[in-house]
């Protein structure tokens, strides 16, 4: 090649990339490489860090044992929870992504809100503190606490903690394990204890649990510590 | 000493195993063009036995349940022979003589050549036995008399393989095999009409899915609605890892890239592509001259919906709808959202939506939904002025278009 040759080479390489420059534009933006831009579908209903709303049927996401919140999402995914604006966002998203979503949401520690003003009456709330710390042996209901833990926060790897969360809410879950529209895998320990609850027992569970501040130290649990009296199927190992 | 009857019994082990052990690659290439079918979108339900069937397909005749294709002998295919599965391919009749329902897109299926059928035999065969009987269709009179299905196979069936076009490439031929037999993509591309059929005249124009309520948008070159400005790499992206810098799948078509499409190999997406290239640009949708009150409804939605989108969306899709490519896709000159029909844009709006995660996308960005925090005037303001900024020549929605579409099925 001679040097006329490269020259006019050289020349057609500008123009053409001068050409690509004015057809392109500036550097076209991209969406963030991060895992919070790729939440912003879940963040309209859960909040940024997963928060929760002033709506009552949303759930606080953070800082919940990551094991738990992958379940709920597989359980979404496949149907065994059922909640039709939930099961459509999650029905083409592949495992690994689920797990990395639930760990994201876990790893989130936003405060917790102020618990919203307490409507329910002192017997109801004395049920409900009842129920969540001693059960009631006559009915084989055992305590939230078992399970839970005594602060509330739930145990890794996949029990949840139960503050920060409207009663409505609350109450919306027992019923829906008691009528078979939200299953976990079997044992499925949780629909067990709803179908042993009367409606004022779950009334009761619901405003004693959404009465309460936030934890001292919302974290988890450590898995095992606690010594569970029933089998639960999310829960391995036991 | 062997007896005759020992024999007899030794081949017929021989023959039953050259019928079970089928050549591992055999099975292989049977896997593959079974995930080009999409065999298992059907007849497995989600998360449950792999081709154990039993799925409900909602139509506007009444509710299909999905056989069960497993190796199962008694409720699966097990007994089949590789003759008798390509004869249902080919001609839609069942092992028994019964003529199948047209949800099974045999008018597609009866493409696919015997070598390929056999290959999928094979591999149905050799997957795990699902013993689960199938469920009878719940079909209102008169669509549940088979008789009927004799007239719709006059119309919409025409028997035969795949026949290739020496005019065109190897690669086209590909594409057009893949697109016109097991991809069966006319079922949802081509408009179904009141007799469940797809109509030859309007092929690939488009058309709005029965009971789902998504609309499949037009395939063919029309630059306006169809793939005319697309290139072969927007859209052998958009198949293969669901996203690409004219748009993202969602709804029915996310199922079928998370299902089907992302197992394809590099070639055959894009002679699939090749060949959606060559539709030939038809009529399809016309873009009509504003009538004064459609001008109207633009003018008075559109200030509120401008307001709306700058506060809500632009962060995502920019200021201008250009998107930030491929993730967050382009609202401007975007054919799925300024195409006739609304549907699409106003479900995105209401239910956001993620991408499929694919083997090229494994972490797709999601839409938020905003059916809690919009009203309707608010959707149907928001939907107007991205059908109709920034050069969008799409028409005004209404908003007992956006309370209708509020109660569409979504799962």
């Amino acid at each position: 090649m001679g040097i006329r040759s490269v020259v006019i080479t050289l020349m057609l390489l500008a123009v053409s990339s001068l050409d690509a420059f004015a057809a392109g534009e500036a550097p076209a933006e991209k969406a963030p490489d991060t895992m919070q831009a790729r939440v912003l579908g879940c963040a309209a209903c859960h909040g940024a860090q997963g928060e929760g709303t002033s709506n009552d049927y949303y759930p606080r996401l953070s800082g919940k044992p990551a094991g738990y919140l992958y379940n709920q999402l597989l359980a979404f995914r496949d149907g065994r929870r059922k909640y039709p604006p939930m099961n459509y966002l999650l029905a083409y998203l592949p495992d690994p992504y689920l797990l990395k979503i639930a760990e994201y949401f876990a790893a989130e520690h936003p405060p917790f809100p102020a618990p919203a003003p307490v409507t329910a009456d002192t017997a109801t709330l004395a049920l409900g503190k009842t129920l969540v710390n001693s059960g009631a042996a006559s009915r084989k209901i055992p305590a939230c606490i078992a399970c839970h833990g005594a602060a509330l926060t739930g145990m890794e790897p996949a029990i949840p903690g139960l503050l920060g969360l409207h009663s409505d809410y609350i109450s919306a879950q027992l019923g829906a394990w008691r009528y078979g529209t939200r299953t976990t895998l079997a044992p499925d320990c949780m629909h067990d204890i709803a179908t042993k609850l009367a409606d004022r027992d779950i009334t009761a569970i619901a405003a004693y649990l959404a009465s309460l501040p936030a934890p001292e130290n919302p974290v988890p649990v450590a898995a095992g510590s606690l010594k569970m009296p029933l089998a639960c199927g999310t829960v391995p190992n036991h | 000493m062997f007896s005759f009857r020992t024999l007899m019994l030794f081949c017929a082990c021989i023959v039953t195993m050259n019928a079970r052990a089928a050549d591992p690659s055999v099975i292989a290439r049977g896997e593959y063009l079974a995930r080009a079918g999409d065999c298992i979108a059907c007849h497995t339900v989600p998360a449950g036995k792999l081709f154990g069937g039993g799925r409900p397909m909602e139509t506007p005749f009444g509710t299909l349940y999905t056989p069960n294709i497993s190796s199962d002998k008694e409720t699966g295919i097990g007994k089949w022979t590789a003759a008798e599965f390509y004869t249902m391919m080919h001609t839609g009749k069942s092992r028994d003589g019964e003529l199948l329902y047209p949800a099974m897109p045999f008018a597609s299926y009866t493409k696919v050549t015997r070598d390929d059928s056999d290959a999928i035999y094979a591999y149905l065969l050799s997957t795990p036995p699902i013993h689960q009987p199938n469920r009878a269709h719940e079909l209102r009179f008169p669509f549940n008399q088979r008789s009927l299905l004799y007239g719709w196979r006059m119309l919409y069936m025409k028997p035969g393989e795949y026949q290739p076009d020496t005019t065109q490439s190897v690669e086209w031929n590909r594409g057009a095999y893949l697109v016109e037999g097991l991809g069966h993509c006319t079922m949802c591309h081509t408009a179904i009409n009141a007799l469940g059929g797809n109509s030859p005249s309007k092929r690939f124009e488009g058309g709005l899915i029965p009971v789902q309520n998504w609309y499949a948008p037009s395939l063919t070159s029309n630059k306006e609605a169809g793939l005319g400005d697309w290139s072969i790499e927007d859209i052998s992206d958009l198949l293969q890892s669901g996203v690409s810098n004219r748009g993202a799948v969602y709804g029915p078509m996310a199922e079928v890239v998370y299902d089907s499409f992302q197992y394809l190999s590099d070639e055959d997406i894009r002679a699939v592509a090749v060949y959606l290239k060559t539709l030939p640009a038809r009529a399809g949708e016309k873009v009509e001259p504003a009538t004064a009150a459609v001008a109207e409804q633009k003018n008075s939605l559109s200030p509120l919906g401008k307001k709306i989108y700058d506060a809500q969306c632009a962060l995502c899709h920019a200021s201008q709808g250009q998107g930030k490519l491929p993730h967050f896709p382009p609202l401007a000159n975007n054919q799925s959202i300024q195409m006739t029909s609304s549907v699409n844009p106003i479900r995105m709006v209401l239910n956001g939506g993620y991408a499929p995660g694919t083997k090229k996308n494994p972490m797709p960005y999601g839409m938020p939904p905003f059916a809690q925090s919009l009203s309707d005037v608010e959707v149907a303001a928001v939907v107007t002025y991205i059908r109709t900024a920034w050069g969008n020549h799409g028409t005004p929605v209404s908003v007992k278009e956006v309370n209708a579409l509020r109660s569409a099925p979504l799962y």
